[in-house]
């Protein structure tokens, strides 16, 4: 699809690189002009996406994360976060609200934020070749913002 | 993290970004000082929390969880709208008080 600006990013499975990662996603979709509510939802959704990865996807090892970032035409933002780890044994069950195979630091509760403060969320998974979550959100314009 | 007790009520005063990197060290704390003061009522006050992810929640449904085992209640203060958000999306307003943060005009 044809986009007007993207970004590329990849970065090991370490948990300081959640705030940065939320951070860089962040400042690239400022060109969208969009309201605080708007990036808190994107910086939310992201961190969701590359804890899954560091926590599910990579539990005992150090692996690689993927991100990338595209402003479509329409204002829209365009997020692919990719991993090479174990995978999702069963995504429908991993969707699920409070369902966790993360232990009692986790709340279950990473795909429904995605889902709901996206507009649009893929999952993509393969057992043991990896993992891609596709999100897409689109930017209300600011003279179309209440 | 800053906390004070008085009158049996704990306060503790989360700061920062509250996501995974984070959440573990955050419930650590919470939990000792619960331990320590067995108050019957922890409030957390969510003042100085500049995002919050669903790493939060784990931290308030651990909380919770400690303060029923002693006979003790939770309360959350002054919470920002983006945690706010990722709160209500996981509907801990029906298990807790949720005390938003004022609006500043």
């Amino acid at each position: 699809m044809k986009y007007e600006n993207y970004m590329n990013l990849e970065f090991p499975s370490k948990s300081a690189n959640e705030a940065f990662a939320r951070a860089a996603v962040a400042s690239f979709a400022a060109q969208l002009d969009p309201n605080l509510d708007e990036l808190g939802d994107i910086k939310t959704a992201v961190s969701e996406a590359v804890t899954n990865c560091i926590v599910h996807a990579y539990p005992d090892e150090i692996g690689t994360i993927v991100l990338k970032a595209r402003i479509l035409p329409g204002n829209v933002l365009d997020i692919v976060i990719k991993d090479k780890g174990c995978g999702i044994e069963d995504i429908a069950k991993a969707r699920e609200p409070m369902f966790s195979t993360g232990g009692e630091e986790r709340s279950g509760m990473g795909f429904t934020i995605m889902e709901s403060f996206m507009h649009e969320v893929k999952v993509n998974s393969q057992r043991g070749k990896g993992t891609t979550v596709h999100m897409r959100r689109r930017i209300v314009r600011r003279g179309d913002k209440s | 993290m800053t906390s004070f007790l008085q009158d049996k009520q704990l306060t503790i005063a989360l700061t920062g970004e509250i996501d995974h990197h984070s959440a573990k060290k955050t419930m650590q704390q919470i939990g000792e000082k619960i331990d320590l003061y067995l108050p019957n009522l922890c409030i957390l006050d969510f003042k100085a929390v500049n995002f919050m992810d669903s790493s939060g929640i784990a931290i308030v449904i651990n909380t919770l969880r400690r303060m029923r085992e002693i006979g003790g209640q939770i309360k959350l203060s002054n919470v920002p709208p983006q945690p706010l958000k990722v709160l209500k999306t996981a509907g801990v307003e029906r298990i807790t008080s949720i005390e938003p943060r004022e609006v500043m005009i």
